[in-house]
């Protein structure tokens, strides 16, 4: 009699950087329909939420984990791993939506987002959820992670693997993101790949009256960083931007920086004209229309 | 390492600002905490140093000129240099962090919070001039340190005495899960507790000295004080218990309650503001035990405290040798 078990094969989840650019443009856009659907279900769950965040960062996330990461999805503590970084810690139910479809996360556990004893808490913790590598949150913390992973794995004599840090652009107030920005490059931590949501939104309001924080481009440039600037809606030069970045990754050489500029609510048009975004209510009656939407953009796209 | 006998005057010019903490006659150790990071790197490789800017006033530096490439000079920026530590930890190593303790308790709390105790990370600090140790005034006198930090869940907060402590700490401390902060003592540290029948025990307090009148729970360089000045109050025929609590959190209150619980007159001896630190450590295990003694604090007041020389300073505010005597046979005449 043999055993018939469900635990996951060990298998890894190589990046797709050897396929032809069409075929990996399509699995990014097919990976961000289906975290969009997941981060619906999620909020769903709760009614309100962070959804215009995650629906924005959808692209992003699809591209690093659909088509950069070199994980294994059923072991998150494999040493040889790529790290992925959420600093923002709110963007949490847009990290288990792409864990969900990275295959870490089952989906039937998004329907538990920031319910109590849920592992999928509200804000994002490395305490509760398998694939979370930090607690996020407090803003301004990630990218000195970043920098003592990067520190951490080059001394150790991990040459390969990638430390990818992804903050919002309301962490650009935050001075310790500066030192870390100062840190990296004094370092030479050319593994370390940052990534900025700019969406333009904080808590208080609009990025530009709150604290204003351009020309960003020159600020990581003057700080000695690789650095990008890119639609972080488009698959293809989010494809292009990380491909840039990791040629010319090294374990001692610059630090890379993708400024991403997102759309809130991407994906779902009612969503993205909506007032008050940061924290997004959406009515009982909406989530099927949402969805319908979101299906409906992601098809017109496929043509 | 070297162990040599303090000189018995120090003239109290600029340089008696930072002066030691060693009092009269007491040998001392040059950098133990430095020299005992190097003991334990040499058989564990998993341990790396970092500072702010702060390696030569921390005893780093030892550390720095044995393991060039295990020391990581983080700059001014004590922000990134905890976050820093915390990231190298998720990666298998085990970071020594030093700064002064104004700074690392001030400027950087959450990231000690949230980067390393929330996930129970093996990150170790190590702040110097805690409590009263400098003259330079409240910018550098880090009178609260323990009271910011001992709300914080799985943080490790250790005082240690001297040399003899530090040695015997660092090892402990990289062994133990989850941070650790340590009020460290650099330069020329005193080193007392080898006359004692004592060794260092992570989460323990100790008697050192057992006495029949007075019993003093001390932890830092006021049990130093503490020792000190019970050899001068036996001469007046004042038996003195010194009970050494270097461990802050998790606190042994079994053994102090223990202690505290008799006839005996009984003192808090602290380098540190009496509001948060051990003096309330011991308030808090009393009453949760319903023990109701009476405890006299030895400590310092709660305001900023004054610029000076710092043997001047340790008189004014009750933390010298001379001034603990003074405290003691005044409250005995009291009684």
């Amino acid at each position: 009699m043999t055993i018939q078990t469900d635990a996951p094969v060990a298998t890894i989840h190589e990046p797709a950087r050897a396929l032809p650019l069409a075929e990996r443009v399509r699995r990014v856009r097919d990976a961000a329909y289906q975290i969009r659907l997941n981060v619906l279900v999620e909020g769903e769950a709760q009614g309100e939420g962070y959804v215009g965040q995650a629906l924005g960062v959808a692209d992003v996330l699809a591209t690093i984990y659909a088509d950069q990461m070199r994980f294994q999805p059923a072991n998150t503590e494999w040493a040889e791993r790529d790290r992925f970084l959420l600093s923002v810690g709110h963007y949490a139910l847009a990290i288990y939506a792409a864990l969900a479809e990275a295959g870490v996360l089952p989906h039937e556990e998004l329907g538990t987002y920031a319910a109590d004893g849920s592992r999928l808490p509200m804000s994002a913790m490395c305490t509760y959820t398998p694939g979370v590598e930090i607690s996020g949150g407090s803003l301004g913390h990630g990218l000195g992670l970043g920098v003592g992973q990067a520190l951490g794995l080059r001394h150790q004599g991990m040459a390969d693997q990638k430390v990818l840090v992804l903050f919002g652009d309301g962490e650009l107030d935050e001075g310790s993101t500066w030192e870390a920005a100062m840190s990296a490059a004094h370092w030479k931590l050319g593994n370390l790949i940052g990534i900025v949501d700019m969406n333009g939104l904080q808590a208080d309001g609009r990025t530009e009256d709150v604290l204003s924080n351009e020309p960003q481009e020159d600020r990581w440039r003057a700080f000695g960083w690789h650095t990008q600037r890119v639609d972080g809606n488009d698959p293809l030069e989010l494809i292009r931007a990380f491909d840039a970045a990791v040629a010319l990754a090294a374990p001692t050489g610059q630090p890379h920086m993708i400024i991403c500029d997102t759309r809130l609510g991407k994906g779902v048009p009612r969503l993205e004209s909506r007032e008050k975004l940061h924290f997004m209510k959406i009515a009982a009656d909406e989530w099927d229309p949402c969805r319908v939407e979101l299906t409906a953009s992601y098809t017109a796209e496929e043509k | 390492m070297t162990t040599t006998a303090t000189k018995s005057a120090q003239p109290l010019r600029s340089a008696a600002m930072i002066a030691s903490i060693a009092d009269a006659g007491v040998r001392t150790t040059s950098a133990p905490f430095g020299h005992a990071l190097n003991a334990l790197a040499a058989v564990d490789p998993r341990i790396v140093g970092l500072t702010a800017d702060l390696s030569k006033y921390t005893d780093m530096h030892i550390f720095a000129a044995e393991y060039p490439d295990r020391f990581f000079e983080m700059g001014m920026a004590e922000q990134v240099m905890m976050m820093a530590a915390a990231g190298m930890a998720q990666t298998g190593l085990v970071p020594f962090a030093s700064t002064y303790s104004v700074f690392a308790t001030r400027r950087a709390y959450d990231f000690i919070c949230l980067d390393m105790a929330e996930p129970k990370l093996n990150v170790n600090l190590v702040s110097a001039l805690p409590g009263l140790t400098t003259g330079y005034g409240p910018s550098h006198q880090a009178t609260e340190d323990i009271a910011i930090l001992r709300g914080m869940p799985d943080l490790t907060i250790v005082d240690p005495c001297d040399a003899v402590d530090i040695e015997q700490a660092v090892p402990q401390l990289a062994a133990c899960e989850g941070p650790t902060y340590t009020r460290l003592l650099r330069g020329a540290v005193p080193r007392i507790l080898d006359d004692y029948d004592y060794t260092f025990e992570l989460g323990k307090a100790k008697v050192v000295r057992p006495g029949q009148d007075v019993v003093f729970v001390a932890s830092g360089l006021m049990t130093m004080r503490g020792l000190l000045a019970a050899e001068e109050l036996a001469k007046r025929g004042v038996d003195v218990c010194v009970v050494h609590a270097p461990t802050i959190k998790p606190f042994d209150a079994d053994t102090v309650v223990e202690q505290i619980d008799t006839d005996r007159m009984a003192f808090t001896l602290e380098n540190h503001t009496i509001v948060g630190g051990l003096f309330e450590s011991v308030a808090g295990a009393l009453v949760k035990r319903g023990v109701g003694r009476q405890v006299r604090a030895i400590g310092l007041p709660d305001e900023f405290l004054d610029a000076g020389a710092l043997p001047t300073l340790h008189d004014r505010y009750g933390l010298s040798t001379q001034a603990v005597v003074n405290r003691v046979l005044a409250e005995l005449v009291g009684r």
